[in-house]
C-alpha cells in the first residue's frame, strides 16, 4: 500500500515538473570544469599551511624521517596516549609511547570513544582553503574513526596537496562514482552561533593537527 | 494566511535588544563575506557559473532527478517521492517507526523546518533532537529561528547562558562565555549522538551524475547524524540537485564564502547510497515538491529556485536587519523569504510579504547565484495585483508605482516632484491598508534637496 502511495507521487512530481517546463527553457551547457591552472604539491605547501592555521589547527612540517617524532610531539602536547588508527596505517608513522588501537576489526563506538585520539592520511589536501579531504579508504579510515575522537592527527603528503577546489572536485570524481564517502575537514570543529563569535570544538574533534610531510 | 508583515515587523522595531543583537551580527557577518570574498580574482566569473548549472539543472529538472533516483538506488539508498509536506512527514514517521526508534538526532535544515516534521514526528510519539547548536537554543526556547544559517542570531549570549541553566542538567554555575556554552551543548548532546539509531538530515546538494548527497556544516553535528545511525533519512527540495559531481567545486566556493564568510566551511560530508561498514546501513533519500513545481512553473519566479540558502541576502537587507526574521513568519526570511515564500505557498497566503522590500538591490547584488530578487519582488507585486479582487490598497498603490515606474522621464518626473515634498513617490506615507502599517514603523525619507540623477545630469 505504502509503496503504490510512493511511485504514484513520483508520477504526480514528475508531471507536475513537466507541465511547468511546457515553456520548453533552453538547455543549458554542460559546465565546463573551471580555470586557474596553479601547481600543486611543494609549490601550494606554504599556502595550504597558512590556510589551515588560520583556522586555529597546528600544522607541522617534517621530512619523512622525522615523521614518527612529529607525531610524537602532536600527541605530547595534547596528552594523547591512546590512538585509533586505520588498517592501512604505516607502521612508520605510529610513535614509540604511543598505543595504537587498530581499526580492524572494527572499533566499537565506546571504544573510539576511549581513546585520546585519531591518526590517520588523507585522500587529499587543498591548498587555498587549508582543507584536507578524507575518503573512506586506506590510510583515511572509516568516517566514524576521525569523528568520535577528541584530537585528530592527519599526515598528509606534499604531493597530495592541489592548489584549488576545482583542482580537488576533479580529483576526487571517482572517488565519488565509486560511491566512497567524502569528508571535507578545514580546521577543527566550530561555531559561530553565539553572536556570531567563533568558537573551535563542539561536537567534532576540538583539536587538529595537520602534518604535512615533504 | 501570512499577510502580518507590516503588523508583526512594527513589534519588532520596538525590540532595542533584538535590533542591537541583529545588527551586529549581520554587520559582522558582512565584513567576513566581504574580505574572503575580495580574495577571488574572478568572483562574478563563479557566480555566473553556479548561476548557469542551478538553471541546467532546473531546466531539464525531471531528467536529473530521475538520474539521481538510479544513482543513489544502484548504490543500495532507497529513494521516496513527496508531494507535499503531508506526505514527506508520514514517509519519516513510517521510516523511524519501521527502525523501531523513538527519538532522531537532527542536522539542521531548513526542508524539515518547512514541512513541520518536529511536530508531526512529536504527534507519532518521536522525539525529535536538534543538534546544531542554534537550533537546539530555538528547540530549548520554545522559539522560531530567525535567520537561514544562523536561527538564534536574536539571542545574546547572556539569553543562551539563562535559558541552558534553566534546561540543561548540570548548568548552574554556567557564565555567558561562548566557549563555556558550547562545550554545555556538547556535553548534552554527545551521548545521544553516540546512541542514536535514526539520524534526519537536509541537503545541500545532491549530484544526479553519482548519486552524492552533500552537508555543509560548521560543528560536526552533521557528521555525526549523517555517519553514527543505523539508518539515515534525508529530506531535500526537488530543486537541491546538480548534474555532475565536478560542479560541486563551483558551488563549494560559492556557498562558504557567502554563507559564513569563510574560504570553507569546517566540515563538509559527501555520501553516496550506502557504504558497507562505513556509516548508516540504509539510507533513505525525500525528494519534496512542497509547491516547488509552482514556482518552476513561473517563468520569471523561476529563478528563485537556484538559492543555495546561503544568507548572503539577509545580512545585507536594511529590512531585515531592522525586523528580523520572525516578522517574515516563514521559514525562509529576508529577501528570499519575500520571493520564496508567497511562490511556495500561493500568493493568497503571503501577500504582504513582497512588499517587504525597499527594492535597494543589496540582496541581488550579493547572491551567489545570481538571482534576480529585486526583480522577482516586482514581478510577485504584480501577480498579486492582478488577482486582487476589487480596490485595494496595493492595487492602488501599485498602478500608481508601476506608472510611476515605467518610463525613466516619469521616474525623474516623480523624484523631482517628491523633492518638493509632493507627488506619487509622498503619498506612500499616507496610504490605507497594510502599506500604512508597514509606512507608520518607518521613516519616510526626506527627500534631497537635488536627485542623483539631476547631480550626474549637472556634472
Amino acid at each position: 500500500m505504502a509503496e503504490s502511495v510512493t511511485s504514484d507521487a513520483r508520477s504526480v512530481v514528475l508531471g507536475r515538473i513537466r507541465e511547468a517546463l511546457a515553456d520548453k527553457p533552453p538547455p543549458v551547457p554542460v559546465e565546463a570544469p573551471h580555470r586557474r591552472p596553479q601547481p600543486g604539491g611543494a609549490a601550494a605547501a606554504a599556502l595550504f599551511a597558512e590556510r589551515v592555521a588560520d583556522y586555529r589547527a597546528t600544522v607541522s612540517r617534517c621530512v619523512p624521517d622525522a615523521l614518527r617524532e612529529t607525531v610524537a610531539a602532536a600527541c605530547r602536547r595534547h596528552g594523547a596516549r591512546t590512538l585509533a588508527a586505520p588498517a592501512a596505517l604505516p607502521p612508520a608513522w605510529v610513535p614509540a609511547g604511543c598505543e595504537v588501537r587498530v581499526d580492524e576489526p572494527a572499533l566499537a563506538i565506546e571504544q573510539l570513544d576511549a581513546v585520546d585520539g585519531a591518526i590517520t592520511g588523507a585522500s587529499l589536501a587543498i591548498a587555498e582553503t587549508g582543507t584536507i579531504v578524507l575518503d573512506g579508504d586506506g590510510v583515511s579510515g572509516r568516517r566514524a574513526l576521525s569523528l568520535i575522537p577528541d584530537l585528530h592527527i592527519c599526515v598528509v603528503d606534499e604531493a597530495q596537496i592541489v592548489a584549488t577546489v576545482d583542482d580537488a572536485f576533479v580529483a576526487l570524481a571517482d572517488s565519488a562514482r565509486d560511491g566512497r564517502p567524502l569528508t571535507f575537514v578545514s580546521g577543527p570543529s566550530a561555531t559561530s552561533d553565539i553572536e556570531l563569535r567563533r568558537v573551535e570544538g563542539v561536537h567534532g574533534p576540538r583539536r587538529l593537527e595537520v602534518i604535512v610531510v615533504a | 494566511m501570512k499577510d502580518g508583515f507590516p503588523i508583526a515587523a512594527r513589534t519588532a522595531l520596538a525590540d532595542a535588544q533584538l535590533r542591537r543583537n541583529l545588527r551586529v551580527a549581520t554587520h559582522a557577518i558582512r565584513r567576513k563575506r566581504a574580505q574572503v570574498v575580495g580574495e577571488v580574482e574572478d568572483w562574478e566569473a563563479l557566480r555566473d557559473a553556479g548561476r548557469r548549472i542551478k538553471d541546467r539543472a532546473l531546466h531539464e529538472l525531471d531528467a536529473h532527478l530521475e538520474e539521481l533516483e538510479h544513482a543513489v538506488s544502484a548504490r543500495g539508498g532507497v529513494v521516496h517521492w513527496a508531494r507535499d509536506a503531508d506526505e514527506a512527514n508520514a514517509i519519516v514517521t513510517r521510516l523511524v517507526r519501521e527502525a523501531g526508534a523513538r527519538e532522531v538526532v537532527k542536522v539542521k535544515s531548513m526542508a524539515t523546518d518547512e514541512i513541520g516534521l518536529n511536530a508531526a514526528l512529536a504527534g507519532a510519539g518521536i522525539a525529535a533532537r536538534e543538534t546544531d547548536l542554534a537550533e537546539l537554543i530555538v528547540q530549548l526556547a520554545h522559539d522560531r529561528p530567525s535567520h537561514i544559517l544562523v536561527p538564534a542570531i536574536h539571542r545574546n549570549r547572556a539569553e543562551i547562558r539563562d535559558l541552558f541553566r534553566a534546561t540543561l542538567p548540570g548548568t548552574d554555575d554556567l557564565t555567558d562565555e561562548p566557549s563555556e556554552l558550547a562545550e554545555a551543548a556538547r556535553r548534552y548532546l554527545r551521548r545521544q549522538f553516540l546512541s542514536a539509531r535514526v539520524g534526519v538530515s537536509g541537503a545541500n546538494f545532491a549530484v544526479a551524475e553519482t548519486g552524492t548527497v552533500c552537508v555543509v556544516e560548521s560543528e560536526g553535528n552533521g557528521r555525526m547524524c549523517t555517519t553514527l545511525p543505523e539508518v539515515l533519512i534525508t529530506v531535500m527540495g526537488i530543486e537541491k540537485v546538480v548534474p555532475r559531481f565536478v560542479d560541486l567545486a563551483v558551488m563549494m566556493q560559492l556557498l562558504p564564502r557567502s554563507s559564513t564568510g569563510e574560504r570553507m566551511n569546517p566540515y563538509t560530508s559527501m555520501w553516496s547510497g550506502v557504504r558497507a561498514g562505513d556509516g548508516p546501513q540504509a539510507f533513505h533519500l525525500i525528494l519534496l515538491d512542497n509547491g516547488r513545481t509552482k514556482v518552476l512553473a513561473d517563468t520569471v519566479g523561476r529563478q528563485t529556485l537556484r538559492c543555495i540558502r546561503c544568507s548572503a541576502c539577509l545580512n545585507v537587507c536594511p529590512v531585515y536587519e531592522r525586523t528580523g526574521g520572525h516578522a517574515y513568519e516563514s521559514t525562509y526570511p529576508g529577501p528570499i523569504g519575500a520571493i520564496l515564500t508567497p511562490q511556495l505557498e500561493g500568493l493568497e497566503s503571503a501577500t504582504s510579504l513582497p512588499w517587504a522590500s525597499s527594492l535597494c538591490g543589496a540582496c541581488g547584488d550579493v547572491c551567489p547565484v545570481k538571482i534576480d530578487i529585486p526583480g522577482v519582488l516586482v514581478h510577485l507585486r504584480g501577480r498579486i495585483t492582478e488577482q486582487q479582487s476589487g480596490v485595494r490598497a496595493e492595487r492602488l498603490a501599485m498602478a500608481a508605482l508601476a506608472r510611476v515606474f515605467a518610463s525613466r522621464r516619469r521616474y525623474e518626473a516623480a523624484q523631482a516632484a517628491a523633492t518638493r515634498g509632493r507627488g506619487p513617490l509622498r503619498f506612500l506615507a499616507s496610504l490605507p491598508g497594510p502599506l500604512r502599517a508597514w509606512s507608520v514603523s518607518r521613516e519616510v525619507p526626506v527627500p534631497p534637496a537635488q536627485t542623483f540623477r539631476d547631480w550626474w545630469r549637472s556634472r
